[in-house]
């Protein structure tokens, strides 16, 4: 009897074996087909097959290296460039890079080759990846990846990921036949423990279930949907931060020049512009000459936009504004030409066209901080902007420098009667104010486009910023700067964005017409005079 | 300075004075009477696009490819045997500046064809120009629709072109239930969505399904906009973004998708108005998956697009230039105009105006266009996937060519109009209904 028994389970094991064996050649014979129909059924086949080979397979055909012949056979590329056999992995020397074409994928394959891999990779040896295999079987709620998770969960040993393949089993379940309503709700109650986007979007989808279900997933979208409301006012607050900031370091610059020295500066936003070129040209020079410096690129060109630009507004000064002090709308418009100027050169040194800025691996991917995402450049561009504002009002306040131009700003002849030579110190201020300007290029060359028109979208709000603020007061300028953030962030997503910009300048507008002088202003009699 | 007549012995000043003025002017007329009778022996054609401003990074390549067509009529032989001179204008993308412009080449330079315009807002400021002036301009950009004029030849496409295929790839095959329209804040997008809004409807789709959004020009903070599209596609239902976002917009908008995660087979976006072009200054890896809708690709495999593909590189003498849609109607335009000034014997615009219509020519994706009486062209529909290289994988291609339908059937003002030029309808605007010309168009 046992000895019948074990000779039937080899044969069953053998058969098992071969049928397995059988579905992969079916997997690679479709695989290899022309539609895109056929590849997708190939891979969800492969991915039940048992086939060792089908996750490198799958890796490869995601990764844009599996090729197809003639005859439909299935080559992988190999990173030297050489080809192995797909359903072997055996090498195939004889195969040579034009005889083949690259199996092609389309946003379906794509889906299935995502959730395939997750269910290979549940079985990987890093619990990592396990946790990202976990992941996209939740994301793709594959009913037949349910044996593969029970499995994986059986054997799971850490407690983070054996959650995550729980809720990936309840996310399978759901998405299944199953009528079971205790399973069913369990597994509600396991998605509905996740609480993000993704678990929201699932139950959103199960109004055709039983009523229970429906009733229970219901209840769960609710509840999402009010943790939801008070992360989403965090998010606000936060995305209001980041406009802020990137409208602190644009207005910073503009508040010594305008504030300290009371000159119109049309030019400010080229400054700006000259920042951010600045920084694409160090990152084209480290990539010719030091190419191991690329991850800190960003971080030198923060001290060279800020000395380049520096010097760019003290030319300005020496050159332009000196002659027209006391005439501002002589100085607007000799600077409005000149950012004319300034960027019509650029465009015929640099091209019309949009420069490409790559952002070091550090500042991309955003991290979930309980129900908000923070992207990561916006989070350090906040950290950068209040430095420089630290930085700039330490200078201000304890450098001899910032003496000197603190007392130039409120008494001229007083100043220049001590022995404090006026001239030169207009000159460094209106260079100081330029240079905060082109450390702000810097940051935002990471956001928005290097183009030649880059310094014209941000003049308006720099002025907006400045005068809202109290001319003349840096504090004033941070909170004017997060502050016009928040409000503008907040009413976006009611009025438009469009319709949210227009709002912001009309009440600024009142605004201006009660407190004329803004939020702080500058006291003293010379000032007021 | 004191004048030279009051000083006396500085005469032989004013004795070199006028004979290096009069040199001056017998140069100046020798070589001007020459060019007078050299004028005479070309046919001037006008470039009508922006070299510099905002629309600069689309429309400069449009003029490097009609500089390209000249030049190879040129070497063939030139046109009704005289060469065809290319008259080059830099309107800025300075709207009234393009009608300016358009002034000048018709009146001052004296064109016999104007082949320009990228923006909608664009077109409309030159379209009182021409229609006065009695010359034509090849419009070669995809487009809202609703015009139709006599002096306007549109080898763009019309939304039945580009907008409802795309809407309906993305039913059929991403089985898409709740939509997003995100545009920028002009007439071509703010007219689109109103069509595709009302095909929609006619589809089934409720309003609460669908969501409209406005940006400005240049749009650089995507980040609240982007996380209520993630929200509203969270609601259990497939989504997609149906983008009509113009200009470097485009940028941020797709590195703040990539930033929040939000991947092609989840939320897939089908954009009208990005090309190679555009996609040629980013990284578009994060981007793999996304979708555009065109007449053409330059991934399109025919001998035809190869072989434009090598003249256009050797042409401007650097092989990594990409080519695009509106690249390609210039070429099927520029190709229709040769046609019909050889069928009508002349340059003459109203003539070539009459001739036109009919004129066959081969498109780059190994079929033919042909000029239909509504002065639209046959065009077929390519859906591609952007890769990683910039390129685009043609996913799925209508077996046959499309004709336009300029005027909108899904639009209350526009559903009874037809637009025929053949005398003796010769109209723009028929309305079929009330049967006469010139029928309400809103």
């Amino acid at each position: 009897m046992k000895f019948i028994s074990a000779f039937l389970l080899c044969c069953f094991l053998l058969a098992a074996r071969g049928a397995r064996a059988q579905s992969a050649d079916e997997a690679f014979a479709a695989l290899g087909g022309t539609s895109f129909d056929d590849i997708r059924r190939g891979v969800e086949m492969l991915s039940l097959s048992g086939s060792p080979q089908a996750i490198n397979v799958v890796t490869a055909l995601q990764a844009g290296n599996l090729f197809v012949r003639a005859d439909h056979a299935l080559f992988i590329k190999n990173a030297d460039g050489s080809f192995s056999a797909a359903a072997t992995g055996a090498p195939a020397p004889d195969v040579s890079a034009d005889s083949v074409r690259a199996v092609r994928v389309n946003n379906a394959v794509r889906r299935a080759v995502d959730a395939a891999l997750g269910s290979l990779r549940l079985f990987s040896p890093d619990p990592s990846v396990r946790m990202e295999g976990a992941q996209a079987v939740f994301i793709s709620r594959d009913p037949a990846a349910l044996p593969a998770l029970d499995r994986a969960i059986a054997k799971e040993s850490d407690s983070s990921v054996k959650t995550a393949m729980e809720q990936a089993r309840a996310a399978a379940m759901l998405n299944s036949d199953e009528t079971d309503e205790t399973k069913l709700i369990a597994a509600v109650a396991a998605v509905r423990s996740r609480g993000d986007m993704e678990a929201r979007s699932l139950l959103g989808s199960l109004s055709g279930k039983s009523p229970a279900v429906s009733a229970a997933a219901a209840a769960a979208v609710a509840a999402i949907d009010r943790s939801q409301q008070i992360w989403g006012l965090l998010q606000s607050v936060i995305y209001g931060l980041s406009l802020g900031s990137v409208l602190l370091l644009a207005a910073t610059g503009l508040a010594i020049t305008f504030g300290v020295m009371g000159v119109i500066n049309m030019a400010h936003g080229e400054m700006v512009m000259i920042g951010a070129y600045v920084t694409f040209m160090t990152q084209q020079t480290i990539h010719a000459i030091a190419p191991g410096l690329q991850p800190i690129s960003l971080l030198l060109s923060i001290p060279l936009a800020f000395v380049i630009t520096g010097l760019v507004g003290v030319a300005v000064e020496r050159g332009l504004i000196r002659f027209l002090y006391g005439r501002p709308l002589e100085t607007l418009l000799a600077t409005w030409g000149l950012s004319l100027i300034l960027q019509q050169a650029v465009r015929s040194i640099f091209g019309p066209t949009n420069r490409e800025v790559d952002s070091p691996a550090w500042m991309s991917g955003a991290t979930q901080l309980g129900g908000v995402t923070l992207t990561y450049n916006r989070l350090y561009i906040i950290v950068f902007s209040l430095i420089v504002l630290f930085a700039l009002m330490a200078a201000l306040r304890y450098t001899p420098l910032g003496l000197r131009m603190r007392a130039v700003t409120q008494n001229r002849r007083m100043a220049a009667a001590m022995g404090i030579r006026t001239p030169w110190i207009d000159a460094l201020t209106f260079g100081l104010g330029s240079g905060v300007a082109g450390m702000a290029g810097v940051a935002l060359s990471q956001i928005d486009n290097v183009s030649p028109n880059l310094g014209q979208g941000y003049i308006i709000d720099s002025f907006m910023v400045v005068v809202f603020g109290g001319v003349g007061n840096l504090w004033g300028t941070a909170v004017s700067a997060l502050t016009l953030g928040i409000v503008n962030k907040f009413l976006e997503p009611i009025a438009g964005a469009v319709l949210g910009k227009i709002v912001v300048l009309v009440l600024l507008i009142l605004f201006i017409q009660r407190k004329p002088r803004g939020l702080f202003p500058l006291k003293g009699r010379a000032v007021e005079a | 300075m004191a004048s030279v007549r009051n000083r006396p012995g500085l005469g032989w000043i004013r004795g070199i004075g006028l004979a290096a003025m009069t040199a001056a002017a017998a140069l100046g007329l020798a070589p001007g009477a020459t060019t007078t009778a050299h004028a005479q022996d070309t046919i001037k054609v006008g470039i009508l696009h922006s070299l510099s401003g905002t629309m600069a990074i689309s429309e400069t390549t449009l003029k490097d490819v009609m500089l390209m067509l000249i030049d190879e009529q040129n070497k063939k032989g030139g046109l009704l045997g005289k060469k065809i001179e290319a008259v080059v204008v830099d309107p800025a993308s300075n709207w009234p500046l393009f009608a300016e412009k358009a002034r000048e080449l018709i009146a001052v330079d004296k064109v016999v064809a104007v082949f320009g315009c990228w923006t909608s807002v664009s077109r409309k400021s030159v379209l009182p120009v021409f229609e006065e002036l009695g010359n034509v301009l090849f419009y070669p950009v995809q487009y809202e629709g609703e015009e139709s004029s006599k002096n306007v030849f549109y080898t763009g496409a019309a939304p039945n072109q580009q907008a409802i295929p795309a809407v309906d790839y993305l039913m059929a095959n991403e089985k898409v239930q709740r939509w997003v329209l995100a545009g920028t804040d002009y007439v071509y997008p703010r007219t689109t969505n109103k069509i595709l809004e009302a095909y929609l409807k006619t589809k089934g789709v409720k309003d609460e399904d669908i969501m409209i959004n406005y940006t400005p020009f240049g749009q650089s903070d995507w980040q609240n906009i982007v996380a209520s599209i993630k929200k509203f596609g969270s609601a259990g239902k497939k989504t997609a973004v149906v983008s009509t976002i113009n200009g470097d917009a485009n940028v941020p908008f797709y590195k703040e998708l990539g930033n929040q995660g939000i991947k092609a087979t989840d939320i897939p976006v089908v954009a009208f108005s990005v090309g190679e072009e555009e996609l040629a200054g980013i990284d578009t890896k994060p981007l793999l998956g996304h979708l555009a809708a065109w007449n053409y690709f330059m991934s399109v495999d025919t001998p035809q697009n190869k072989a434009f593909i090598t003249e256009w590189q050797t042409f401007m003498k650097n092989p990594k230039r990409v080519t695009n849609d509106p690249m390609e109607a210039h070429y099927i335009g520029f190709n229709m105009w040769v046609k019909a000034v050889e069928k009508a014997g002349t340059t003459d615009p109203a003539k070539v105006i009459d001739a036109m219509i009919g004129v066959s020519v081969p498109n780059l994706s190994g079929g033919f266009s042909a000029m239909m009486p509504n002065h639209h062209i046959t065009k077929p529909v390519l859906i591609g996937e952007i890769q990683g290289n910039g390129q685009f994988n043609i996913v799925s291609q209508t077996p046959g060519l499309i004709v336009a339908n300029e005027w909108s059937p899904y639009l209350e003002g526009s559903k009874d109009l037809i637009a025929d030029w053949r005398s003796p309808m010769s109209c723009g605007n028929y309305n079929v209904k009330i049967g006469k010309c010139g029928g309400t168009a809103k």
